[in-house]
């Protein structure tokens, strides 16, 4: 899966700043890496909220599925999001 | 429990199966009635655990597998289930039971899509029925049977409510229904299927968990929750010295007690010697240490039942990674605080299987609770009880000192291995904050209890062996002492000349550049078995020494034969670093080649850390002794 060639309304969640919420659009990797994040529920159209990054920046705590879940910059770029 | 109630005939097995933090484990408690370990966080059932019950008249082995996101293993406890369903570890469950978090059912529908696809009879059990109900959430149990094709129940596993039926269910596997087609195999179409299910079933979805929300705001803020996050800590190491202390004393007492009483009963002779001297010495200098223990793993489990390990996790994930290893990492860390024993087998919650024998060799260096007595004995009678500022005392500072030195060692050790022997890329980091939840007392005591009884054990076994074996060491061979020499000099000639002694005086070259003298050298020495060890070893030598006194101040007191004071600050300074590097544990050692496979990295850690401890007691000594 990639991301959208003409989609400029999508970006990495990682760039979304806290309090930010979005919409999963896809994941952008196929390893297992991908795989794990579509387990922890980063399927396309399920609602994400950036709660709150950690002190020291990385890494950040999401809300989705009623469920919070933290991710490093590193993981959390690999999924793109329509930011609503 | 066991292979060998496996191996019967007849005998049903179950395997239970669940996402971390869904319950899993408190059913599996509330099944079975074992105290196995609960947590609130995610990948705390790191080891298979089986336990035995009676279902329905039938008996049945319950296999609880560890906690996974996925049958599609990205950590070795996830590729464990595949193997367990495959029957590649023991005979394969006849019936799967999947643990099912109402709050996010979704997530455990993925993994029960997988469990279905496989084939074997499987059942659902929905739990956390109430936290769903508090958040406003509405989910139809009939309808997720249906829409699923497997028997569906809900329990609240730790007031025992829905377990009767699930009791009922579970015993006949047989009359399961099963789905007419199979959940879709391609991760996607698997991930529609669940969405779709959970749709039709939840007619009201669950709010936020306002109390997550709320205490979150503050746990997770930069500047409050590093200051919660310190304090927290800070009063940790407090507590356990502090609050310790009057129970401590009853115990002192109460072994003096009944040394004097045996002594009272038994005529004097070898054998009122090994009963007071080596027994009930050997014993009670353990034991002493009970209140201590007891507070460590009550704070520790408490925290992590809470959901604060977690988020603990959470806040020093990027202090982890500069030392090459991440957040969970942490959590094995501090339960090395316990213990390196359950620290090293927490440490299979790691995916990376770099980061995880990185983890596991450093895991040592943190100060587990069998260095708290040696620490408390040695600033108990060497570091002044002054008060620092309010409630803060030195002694407490200098026990978090030597907490803090072994915790950054251990990061230090962590970031070389990391970047020479065991260099490499490593796995996706990610973890989830469990909701903050209130345990229930009963269960938190009875991890407390269950911890505090393996320490109990190793107490029982290895320390009071050793302590005997120590006693017969200690006492024979029987040399006479030349003539007008008497009393406690009679006492300490005997010692001497015994085989320990010996042995300590054998060990002297080596340790006398630390500062050690022979009778150090015994203890370390006995040490090696565990290093609690030297306390009741150290206990021995000084009673055989000079009875009356307590060890504190027959350490303080001790004279060498050039007349100096034996424990000069400089040989204490040199002591508590030596046992802050030293990997004296024979069951650490034991557990680390369970978990590595080989004798290979035990050596390694042992090696490397006793050349480490010499370093740094013999720098610690010459530069103290230069300061004093």
């Amino acid at each position: 899966m990639t991301s959208r060639i003409d989609g400029d309304d999508t970006e990495s969640l990682a760039d979304l700043p806290p309090g930010a919420t979005g919409e999963v659009e896809s994941v952008d990797e196929t390893g297992p890496l991908g795989r794990r994040l579509l387990d922890l529920g980063f399927t396309p159209r399920t609602p994400v909220r950036v709660v709150r990054r950690a002190p020291l920046g990385d890494p950040v705590v999401y809300e989705l599925r009623g469920t919070r879940l933290c991710l490093r910059r590193s993981e959390a770029h690999r999924v793109r999001v329509r930011r609503s | 429990m066991s292979a060998d109630a496996a191996a019967l005939p007849g005998v049903l097995r179950l395997g239970l199966v669940g996402s971390p933090n869904s319950g899993k484990t408190t059913l599996f408690n509330a099944l079975t009635g074992l105290r196995a370990r609960v947590g609130n966080y995610p990948g705390v059932t790191v080891e298979r655990r089986e336990g035995t019950c009676r279902l329905g008249g039938r008996n049945v082995v319950m296999v609880d597998l560890p906690g996974a996101y996925s049958l599609d293993p990205v950590s070795p406890d996830e590729e464990v289930i595949g193997r367990v369903l495959d029957g590649e570890l023991g005979a394969a469950p006849d019936a799967l039971v999947m643990v099912a978090d109402a709050c996010s059912l979704e997530r455990s529908l993925l993994v029960l899509g997988q469990l279905l696809a496989r084939g074997a009879p499987a059942c659902l059990v929905v739990t956390m029925l109430d936290e769903l109900h508090a958040r406003g959430g509405r989910l139809d149990l009939e309808r997720l049977e249906r829409a699923l094709g497997v028997p569906v129940l809900g329990v609240v596993g730790h007031r025992g409510i829905g377990l009767g039926a699930l009791r009922e269910t579970l015993a006949r596997p047989e009359s399961w229904s099963r789905p007419p087609v199979p959940p879709p195999t391609p991760a996607l179409e698997r991930a529609a299927w669940a969405d779709s299910v959970a749709h039709t079933v939840l007619s009201e979805r669950p709010g936020v968990h306002r109390l997550t929300e709320f205490a979150d705001r503050i746990v997770l803020h930069p500047l409050a929750g590093s200051l919660l996050f310190i304090a927290v800590m800070v009063a940790f190491f407090q507590l356990i010295f502090a609050w310790a202390q009057p129970a401590m004393n009853a115990i002192d007492a109460g072994v003096g007690l009944a040394a004097g009483g045996v002594r009272s009963v038994v005529p004097a002779g070898l054998f009122a010697d090994f009963l007071a001297d080596g027994l009930i010495a050997g014993v009670g200098a353990v034991v002493i240490f009970l209140p201590q223990i007891v507070l460590l793993f009550s704070l520790l489990y408490l925290l992590e039942d809470l959901g604060y390990m977690a988020r603990a996790a959470f806040l020093v994930d990027r202090v982890m990674s500069r030392a090459g290893l991440d957040g969970r990492s942490f959590v094995s860390l501090l339960s090395s605080y316990a213990c390196a024993v359950p620290g090293i087998m927490a440490a299979r919650s790691i995916p990376s299987p770099r980061n995880r024998l990185v983890t596991i060799l450093v895991a040592p260096l943190m100060t587990c609770s069998a260095r708290l007595p040696v620490y408390a004995l040695l600033i108990g009678a060497f570091v002044p009880a002054a008060t620092v500022w309010g409630p803060i005392g030195l002694q407490g500072l200098v026990l978090l000192g030597l907490y803090l030195l072994g915790a950054l060692s251990a990061l230090c050790a962590a970031a070389v291995l990391k970047r020479t022997l065991l260099r490499g890329d490593t796995l996706p980091f990610y973890m989830e904050l469990p909701s903050y939840r209130v345990p229930p007392l009963r269960l938190v005591a009875g991890q407390v209890w269950g911890s505090t009884a393996a320490f109990l054990r190793r107490a029982g076994t290895i320390i009071l062996l050793v302590s005997v074996v120590l006693w017969v060491l200690l006492t024979f061979p029987r040399v006479a002492p030349p003539a007008g020499v008497e009393g406690a000099d009679a006492r300490r000639f005997a010692l001497e000349h015994s085989l320990a002694g010996r042995a300590g005086h054998a060990l002297e070259p080596v340790i006398a550049p630390l500062g050690f003298d022979w009778k150090i050298g015994v203890g370390l020495l006995a040490s090696l078995a565990a290093r609690e060890v030297i306390v009741s070893t150290l206990a021995q030598i000084y009673a055989a020494t000079d009875e009356e006194t307590s060890l504190r101040s027959a350490v303080r007191a001790d004279v060498g034969p050039d007349g100096k004071r034996v424990f000069t600050p400089a040989t204490v300074a040199s002591l508590l670093v030596f046992f802050v590097f030293a990997l004296q544990c024979v069951s650490t050692l034991a557990v680390m080649r369970q978990e590595t496979g080989s004798w290979r990295w035990p050596a390694f850690a042992f090696g490397s850390l006793l050349a480490l401890a010499w370093t740094a007691s013999f720098v610690t000594y010459h530069l103290v002794s230069a300061l004093t």
